[in-house]
């Protein structure tokens, strides 16, 4: 990259300005790599240190590097984890499955829609978060007709059965929940699919049912690998944040669908627990660095990272 | 305001929702606030103050009310008077046209863990809040005050203090009121959504904790206090005076319930949203506030259980390095002008630390005065305990155990 940008400015066979323009990209580089320096470097050795402090809100906290907190930690809150690791999941296949198609109809079929369906996408972010989810809670609602439609067709007796819902209706369980999380993150599924999916050239699909290739094989053989990027960003970026929101199940969840995000919530700010928060935090920055790492290899994306 | 207007209806909703139940006798026209000082003084209450450290003071900063007219005020949901078309506060207007001080009015007071865990960072760095005013409960002043987080109140702005009911002039929390003035005071009892249930009354903690019929719809209060208050009262024990292990065995009770599923969550003062939709059928509510929202629901009702309910007051306190700290103080003394409380009385339902308040009510509708909720007879007070102060140790431990039952 170096080489690079020097010989932009500087035209290729000269040799000394080479060596003047050597500072150019690190100057460029300058103001990304402080971002990362103050605002996540500093703030992770912060909470690093606070995860291994004792101590109480009155007296203040003290480092003693106990480290037991961490064993304690994963014991007491293993189920919370994984609770959250699921939901992000199951979320992150229902916006792969909901956003491939509409990704794939905007970038090759949408003509001159593609647009406005684009905007139609990114609409949602104009209001904020929370007034979303709390959408859903009427949306969802008891009394609302989407509970009446279900109940008259079967549905929440079939989500009822399979441990969905604990009841008739669909609020306050792992249903409303995961459908939160999905609604929420669908567009940075939809999104760099439709990036990846709209450079794909036609042709090629033609030319594979050329060679006798039936539209699935020819999906299968060519549009999937070549979209392969775009599915892999759209699953981590939705994926992500997913594992570590605390929103959705506070607000369309209850007491048995409770996420870790929402008890790092309560530990900093009612328990007032900070080293054990701290230490959660960790965990879960953790377990989501291995799954993604071990993710991204057997994907076999290089490329895009 | 139409003075009239919010009080016929609120007679209605009264009915409805707490004299049904409640047994009005003579002595609704008796004592009112003044027998509070009956129960605030019962029961042993250790010291809340955390091991005789010295209490650190707030810091002030500049005051610009003189030329910046405006008050930054943090409140809790559905707390004061509004009109008739929800669109504007009339007690508040009235005192902005009386002062030429501007009310900025925020209803971002949910709970006061959540609160204070917002404010703290800033408080405990010396930095302004953004708000001059805010009304904290009774244990979180005491937490304010021993952090040093909050700033004296010069009582020569605030010449209605001498108005305060004899009743909350000396609480533990605050010797003489120098740091906080109540704001109201209130129960928390059971609130229920009868379209919800079924038509079926909510009566007693026990079957808001077990019936099947509200399984899976039932919420508590995250307010500690309130919600195992309550749970102890049930089970015949005082929230005034009650031991550890108290407390534990109606952790255990609430955990039973939870592990049974009849528990659909825990909440700040949100509940209102979904008790009003029916998604909850069943709550540890605020009296006032399912008071005030069967206005326009007649099927929310509320029940102040035979065994016993919490009584807790908010009171307002000026934090550290609030920028409008005089003008905070004319809003504090504009309402406790009894006319004004009354006002403020006649839609929020709660109980009013203002003397001369009832007369003021009585002047306008007579059967308002006769409000169990508003002013409480003795016989209403009998049953209501205080949640006995807590050791820094208690509240952490205690909190530790309760927090992790919720989200557990």
């Amino acid at each position: 990259m170096a080489e690079g940008a020097a010989v932009v400015g500087t035209g290729a066979p000269v040799r000394k300005p080479v060596r003047r323009g050597r500072w150019v990209p690190y100057a460029l580089l300058a103001p990304g790599l402080l971002w990362l320096v103050v605002f996540f470097v500093v703030p992770m050795i912060t909470l690093g240190s606070q995860s291994l402090q004792e101590g109480n809100i009155d007296d203040g906290y003290v480092f003693t590097g106990n480290v037991s907190i961490y064993a304690d930690a994963v014991q007491r809150y293993w189920p919370h984890l994984v609770r959250s690791i699921g939901y992000a999941a199951t979320a992150t296949v229902l916006a792969l499955v909901l956003g491939y198609p509409l990704a794939y109809f905007m970038a090759q079929k949408a003509g001159r829609w593609k647009n406005i369906l684009l905007i139609l996408v990114i609409a949602p972010f104009f209001t904020s978060f929370l007034i979303r989810t709390l959408a859903w809670r009427n949306i969802l609602s008891d009394d609302g007709p989407v509970v009446a439609f279900a109940q008259s067709t079967g549905f929440t007796s079939l989500l009822q059965a399979v441990g969905l819902t604990s009841n008739d209706t669909l609020l306050a369980s792992k249903f409303a929940v995961i459908c939160g999380l999905t609604y929420n993150f669908l567009p940075f599924m939809i999104l760099p699919l439709y990036a990846s999916l709209e450079r794909l050239d036609p042709r090629l699909v033609e030319a594979a049912g050329d060679l006798y290739a039936s539209p699935r094989e020819a999906f299968r053989r060519v549009t999937w690998p070549l979209s392969l990027p775009g599915v892999v960003a759209g699953t981590l970026l939705t994926f992500i944040p997913a594992a570590g929101d605390f929103i959705n199940s506070r607000l369309l969840g209850n007491t048995e669908t409770v996420m870790i995000g929402q008890v790092i919530d309560s530990q900093f700010l009612r328990v007032l627990d900070y080293p054990l928060a701290a230490a959660l935090s960790f965990i879960l920055l953790t377990m989501i660095v291995v799954l993604v790492a071990f993710y991204v290899r057997k994907a076999g994306t290089e490329e895009l990272v | 305001m139409n003075e009239h207007s919010p009080i016929t209806p609120m007679q209605a909703a009264f009915i409805r929702g707490a004299i049904s139940r409640r047994t009005l006798m003579a002595g609704a026209a008796g004592l009112g606030v003044t027998a509070l000082a009956a129960c605030g003084s019962k029961g042993k209450s250790p010291s809340a103050s955390s091991s005789g450290s010295v209490t650190p003071t707030a810091k002030a900063a500049q005051d610009m009310s003189d030329t910046e007219k405006i008050v930054n005020w943090s409140n809790w949901q559905q707390y004061i008077d509004v009109s008739d078309d929800e669109k504007s506060r009339p007690t508040i207007d009235a005192f902005t046209k009386a002062t030429g001080i501007k009310v900025n009015y925020t209803e971002d007071y949910n709970d006061n863990d959540e609160f204070y865990a917002k404010v703290r960072p800033l408080l405990a760095g010396g930095e302004d809040t953004g708000r001059d005013v805010w009304c904290s409960t009774d244990w979180m002043v005491a937490r304010l005050i021993r952090q040093g987080y909050v700033q004296p109140l010069d009582k020569a702005n605030i010449p209605n203090a001498k108005n305060l009911e004899a009743a909350f002039q000396d609480v533990s929390f605050d010797p003489g009121r120098k740091y906080s003035l109540p704001w109201q005071a209130g129960f928390a009892c059971i609130g229920y959504n009868t379209k919800a249930t079924g038509g079926k009354k909510v009566t007693t903690i026990t079957q808001l904790l077990t019936d099947p019929a509200l399984k899976g719809k039932v919420t508590l209060l995250s307010e500690m206090r309130d919600t195992v208050g309550l749970v102890l009262l049930d089970q015949g024990k005082d929230p005034s005076n009650f031991t550890e292990a108290d407390f534990k065995a109606a952790i255990a009770m609430i955990q039973k319930a939870k592990d049974a599923g009849q528990i659909q969550k825990f909440t700040g003062n949100d509940y209102t949203d979904g008790l009003s939709a029916g998604d909850i059928a069943a709550c540890v509510a605020w009296s006032g506030d399912v008071a005030s929202l069967s206005l326009d629901a007649p099927e929310l009702e509320l029940t102040l259980p035979e065994a016993g309910y919490t009584l807790w007051s908010d009171n307002f306190v000026i934090p550290a390095m609030a920028k409008h700290k005089k003008n905070a103080e004319q809003l504090i003394n504009y309402y406790y002008d009894p006319k004004v409380m009354a006002e403020v009385e006649a839609w929020v339902n709660y109980i009013a630390p203002v003397a001369g308040t009832k007369d003021a009510v009585a002047a306008i509708d007579k059967d308002l005065a006769a409000n169990q909720l508003i002013f409480p007879s003795t016989e209403t007070l009998s049953k209501a305990k205080k949640f006995r102060d807590l050791t820094s140790k208690e509240e952490s431990e205690f909190t530790r155990l309760f927090t992790n039952l919720a989200t557990g």
